[in-house]
C-alpha cells in the first residue's frame, strides 16, 4: 500500500494536458470577465447598490466604487497572462486573489461556479501548469519540462470528482427524487425551447431529468477515468451541460465544466489541441518536447506544496458536510448550504417586510426595501436568514443614525420552498437588533412543518 | 477510441457555436399563425392565448374606454373655457371623476409605450404641489414633460384646480383668469394626447409584439405584465392609496397624501375601483361581466397551484375580498378617515398586505415568474 503510494507519487506524465488546461482556463475566464462587464453587471451588481451583503468574517472587503472596473481589468490581464503562461505563478496568484475579492464584495451574487473558479484557481497556483507550451518555459528553458508528476493533473481530476459527486449526493433527497422538485416547477415554463419545449410539461420528463441528473453527477467521473468509456462519457458531459445551458440561465458554467473534463483525456489529444493553437501563434509544440522531468527547485518547497494541496483537499472533503452540525431542514435554514456544491436543488421565493419600532413610545413604521436594496438583493435577502439579519441590523443602525431612538427591528417574512406554499420564515417577535451575527444555529428561524 | 473523441470534439464545437449565438427563434420560426391546436389531456398551458386575451379583451378595451372618457373630459374643459358657467363646471367635474375612475383600470398596464413614456408619472402622481401649480399656470411657458413637473399635472392637479374652491369662488376669482382655464385645458389635452398615443401604439404594432413574446423569461410578456400588475398593487394600490396616508412607512399618518384630497369624497371610490380592476385582471373578468376563457386563475389551476388543499386563486380572491370588505367600511373621504380613526385604515392595509404574500411568493413561484429583471446568472 505504502509502496504503491510512493510509486504513484513518483510517477510522471506528459505536461501537455495541464498546459492545455491552463490555456483554456485563461481564455474562458477572460470571456467570462468581458461578458460580466458587457452585461453591465459590474455597475448593476456592485457599484450601484448602496448596501452590500458580506460573508461572515469578511466585512472588511469593500466595493471600491468605480475602481471596481480596475479590478476587472486586472483580472482580465491575469487571464491573458495565464493563457500565455507568462509569469504564471504570479498571475495565477493574483487572479485567485482578485477574483475571490470580487466574489467576497457581495454575497448576493454567490454562485457555486464562482466558488469553483476560486477553488480551482487556488489549486492551480501550486501546479506546474507553465512547464509546457508557455512563455515562461520558452524564455527560460530551465523551467521547461515535458513531463510533470502525475499527481498534479490528478489533483484537478479529484477536485472535479468532489464537485460532481457531492452535487450528486445532494440530489439524493425526497424533493428531488420522489417529487421531481424543483424541476417540476422550472421545466414547464421552458416550453419555448426548440424541440424539447413540447415535452417540458410532462411529469415523466421531470422525473427523467431529476433521476438522470443525479445518476450523472454521481457516476460521470468514474466513466471519465475509465479509458474505454471516456469518449462516451465526454459526449454525455457535453450533452448534459449544453442541456442545462439551454434550459437555465447559468452563464459560463457549462463551458467551464466541459473544458475542465478534458483533463481526463491523455496527452495525445491535448497535443493536438496545442498544435491547433501553435498554428495560430506560431510557436512549435515540439519545441517543448525536451524529455526533461519537472523537479521542485528545493525539497522544502515540494513538501510545502504537497502539504498545502493535501490540506486543501481535506478541507474540500470535509467542509461541505458542516451542515450536519445544524438542526432543521437544510434547504429551509440554509445553514451550511453554500460552498457545498448544492446546485439547482431548490426553488425559493420570499417576501420580507421590516418593521422599525421605537421600544419606548411604540411608534412604528415599515421600510420600503427598494429604498435600500436592488431588486436582485431584495430577492436574495428575502429567502436567506443571514441576509435578513444583516440587512435588519443595517436598517436599525441607519434609522438610529437618523435620530430615531430605542430602535427595534422586526421582520415579517414568508418563504415558499419548492412549491410548499408561503410559510412564515423568521420569528416576527425577534428583535433583530438583539441578535449577534455568528455561525451558531439561528434559533429565530421558524421551523418548517413537513 | 479516437474517432469517438473526434466525434465528441466536433459535437462540442457545434454546440458551443450554437450557444454563443444567442438563440432567439421567435422571429424566424413563428409565423403569425394560428391553427387551432388539437386539445388533449395534459397539454402545456397556452400562454399565447392568455396574452391574446389580455391584449384584446382587457388592455385594449380598457384603454379605449379610458381614452373615450378623456375625450369627454377634454371637450368639457373646452366648454368651460368658452362658457365659464356653473353648469359647465359641474359637467367638467363629473367627467373628471369618470376619467379618473377609468384610469384605475389601466394604471397597472405599465408596459409598452405606457412604460416608455412613463404614462403613470404624468397621470397620477400625488400629493400634487399646489404652490408649484399656481406658479406654473401663471407662467408664459412651461414644460410638462419634465420629471420635476410630475406634481403639477394629471388628475391630482385637476383635483386641486376644480375642487379646492367652491363653485362660487371658482366663478368669481379663478375662472375669470384665462390662464387658469387654459391650464386646465392644457392638462386635459395632455392626458388625452398621452393615452391616445399609448392606445394607438397598442393597436398598430405593440399588440402583436406583446402576444408574440410568449417566452418564459424576465422579458417575456407574461412575466413582465404580471410583474407590472404586482408592482402596481404593492406600490400604488396598497402603499399609495392606503399605506402612505395611514403612516405605515413613516410612523405618523400623512392625511394630505390621500388620493384626490381636494374633492374629498372620492378617495374611497377610486381605491375600490383600483382594487376591483386588479382583481378582475387576475380573474379575466371583463367589464361587460363575462369571464375570459383564459386568465391567471386558469393558468394557476393548470399548474395545480394550491396551498393547504385550496386552489391558490381562490385564496387570493378571498383575501382581496377581505381587503375590499374593510375598504368599503372606510369613510368616503380617506383624509377624514386617517384623521379620525386611522386604525381602520391600518386594518385595511394589513388585509392588502396579506394578499401580497400570496401574490408575490405563492403565485410567482407556482408560475415560475422571476421578480423583476434580475438578469444575473443562476446556478
Amino acid at each position: 500500500m505504502k509502496n504503491s503510494l510512493i510509486k504513484y507519487y513518483k510517477s510522471n506524465t506528459e505536461a501537455a494536458p495541464l498546459a492545455a488546461f491552463r490555456i483554456l482556463f485563461g481564455i474562458l475566464m477572460l470571456i467570462s470577465t468581458i461578458r460580466f462587464w458587457y452585461h453591465g453587471w459590474i455597475e448593476k451588481l456592485y457599484i450601484n447598490p448602496i448596501f452590500h451583503f458580506k460573508y461572515y468574517g469578511f466585512d472588511f472587503i469593500k466595493v471600491p466604487g468605480t475602481y471596481t472596473y480596475l479590478l476587472f481589468i486586472a483580472v482580465a490581464i491575469c487571464c491573458v497572462f495565464i493563457s500565455l503562461g507568462y509569469m504564471y505563478r504570479i498571475s495565477m496568484t493574483l487572479f485567485f486573489v482578485l477574483f475571490t475579492y470580487i466574489e467576497l464584495m457581495d454575497k448576493t451574487t454567490y454562485l457555486n461556479h464562482y466558488y469553483f473558479v476560486s477553488v480551482l484557481s487556488f489549486l492551480l497556483i501550486f501546479l506546474p501548469a507553465n512547464a509546457y507550451f508557455s512563455l515562461d518555459a520558452k524564455r527560460n528553458p530551465s523551467l521547461s519540462f515535458q513531463y510533470i508528476p502525475r499527481w498534479t493533473g490528478d489533483s484537478i481530476k479529484f477536485l472535479l470528482f468532489i464537485v460532481y459527486f457531492y452535487a450528486g449526493l445532494a440530489k439524493l433527497n425526497k424533493d428531488w427524487l420522489l417529487e421531481a422538485l424543483p424541476l417540476k416547477i422550472w421545466l414547464p415554463s421552458k416550453f419555448s425551447v426548440p424541440i424539447l419545449g413540447d415535452y417540458m410539461h410532462y411529469e415523466w420528463v421531470h422525473y427523467l431529468f431529476s433521476w438522470s441528473g443525479a445518476i450523472y453527477d454521481l457516476t460521470i467521473v468514474f466513466f471519465l477515468i475509465y479509458k474505454r468509456t471516456r469518449p462516451y462519457a465526454f459526449i454525455l458531459v457535453v450533452i448534459f451541460h449544453v442541456l442545462t445551458r439551454v434550459l437555465f440561465d447559468i452563464g459560463m458554467f457549462p463551458y467551464i465544466m466541459i473544458m475542465a473534463t478534458l483533463i481526463f483525456f491523455d496527452a495525445t489529444i491535448h497535443k493536438k489541441i496545442l498544435k491547433y493553437i501553435s498554428v495560430i501563434i506560431g510557436t512549435k509544440v515540439s519545441l517543448f518536447d525536451n524529455q526533461r522531468t519537472f523537479k521542485f527547485s528545493k525539497p522544502v518547497i515540494e513538501k510545502i506544496t504537497v502539504g498545502i494541496i493535501c490540506l486543501f483537499m481535506l478541507f474540500q472533503i470535509i467542509f461541505p458536510f458542516r451542515h450536519l452540525s445544524y438542526p432543521g431542514n437544510l434547504y429551509w435554514t440554509e445553514q451550511g448550504y453554500r460552498f457545498s456544491w448544492r446546485v439547482m436543488l431548490m426553488e425559493k421565493t420570499g417576501y420580507a417586510q421590516f418593521k422599525i419600532v421605537d421600544s419606548k413610545t411604540g411608534k412604528r413604521f415599515y421600510v420600503d426595501n427598494r429604498d435600500f436594496l436592488s431588486s436582485f438583493q431584495e430577492k436574495q435577502m428575502s429567502t436567506q436568514a443571514d441576509f435578513i439579519l444583516e440587512y435588519g441590523q443595517y436598517l436599525g443602525n441607519h434609522f438610529t443614525s437618523q435620530g430615531h431612538e430605542n430602535i427595534q427591528v422586526f421582520v415579517e417574512s414568508f418563504v415558499s420552498l419548492n412549491g410548499r406554499g408561503s410559510t412564515e420564515f423568521i420569528n416576527p417577535e425577534t428583535d433583530l437588533m438583539s441578535l449577534n451575527v455568528n455561525l451558531k444555529h439561528k434559533t429565530w428561524i421558524l421551523p418548517l412543518d413537513e | 477510441m479516437f474517432s469517438g473523441f473526434k466525434h465528441s470534439l466536433s459535437t462540442l464545437s457545434v454546440c458551443i457555436l450554437c450557444l454563443l449565438i444567442p438563440y432567439s427563434c421567435t422571429d424566424t420560426e413563428e409565423p403569425d399563425c394560428c391553427e387551432e391546436m388539437p386539445s388533449f389531456e395534459n397539454t402545456p398551458f397556452d400562454r399565447k392565448a392568455l396574452l391574446k386575451s389580455w391584449a384584446d379583451d382587457i388592455i385594449i378595451p380598457s384603454f379605449e374606454r379610458y381614452v373615450k372618457s378623456l375625450t369627454v373630459l377634454n371637450d368639457r374643459a373646452t366648454d368651460l373655457t368658452n362658457d365659464p358657467s356653473m353648469a359647465s363646471l359641474e359637467n367638467l367635474r363629473e367627467s373628471w371623476l369618470d376619467a379618473y375612475s377609468s384610469w384605475q383600470s389601466v394604471s397597472m398596464f405599465d408596459i409598452g409605450m405606457a412604460e416608455t413614456i412613463g404614462l403613470r408619472n404624468f397621470t397620477n402622481i400625488f400629493p400634487t404641489d399646489v404652490d408649484k401649480i399656481n406658479e406654473t399656470l401663471n407662467r408664459d411657458s412651461y414644460n410638462l414633460g419634465l420629471p420635476s413637473n410630475f406634481v403639477v399635472q394629471g388628475f391630482p392637479a385637476l383635483d386641486y384646480l376644480l375642487f379646492a374652491f367652491t363653485g362660487e369662488e371658482l366663478m368669481q376669482n379663478k375662472l375669470v383668469n384665462t390662464k387658469y382655464t387654459d391650464y386646465i385645458s392644457t392638462l386635459t389635452e395632455r392626458l388625452l394626447m398621452l393615452s391616445s398615443d399609448v392606445l394607438s401604439d397598442w393597436k398598430s404594432s405593440y399588440r402583436d409584439e406583446f402576444i408574440r413574446n410568449d417566452a418564459s423569461s424576465a422579458t417575456g410578456s407574461v412575466d413582465k405584465l404580471v410583474n407590472d400588475a404586482l408592482f402596481y398593487y404593492e406600490k400604488f394600490l396598497r402603499a399609495g392609496k392606503i399605506g402612505i396616508p395611514a403612516g405605515v412607512f413613516s410612523g405618523t399618518p400623512i392625511s394630505d397624501a390621500v388620493e384626490a384630497p381636494f374633492s374629498k369624497i372620492y378617495s374611497k371610490q377610486l381605491f375600490l375601483a383600483g382594487l376591483g380592476h386588479f382583481k378582475n385582471f387576475l380573474n379575466g373578468e371583463l367589464t361587460n361581466g363575462t369571464i375570459s376563457d383564459t386568465h391567471l386563475g386558469t393558468y394557476l389551476d393548470a399548474v395545480n397551484a394550491e396551498k393547504d388543499g385550496t386552489a391558490l386563486i381562490t385564496l387570493m380572491n378571498k383575501q382581496l375580498d377581505e381587503a375590499k370588505l374593510l375598504g368599503e367600511r372606510l369613510s368616503d373621504n380617506f383624509q377624514d378617515q386617517v384623521e379620525t380613526d386611522n386604525i381602520k385604515m391600518l386594518q385595511t392595509y394589513d388585509e392588502l398586505q396579506k394578499a401580497v404574500v400570496l401574490l408575490k411568493v405563492d403565485m410567482l413561484q407556482a408560475l415560475n415568474i422571476k421578480v423583476d429583471f434580475v438578469d444575473a446568472d443562476g446556478d
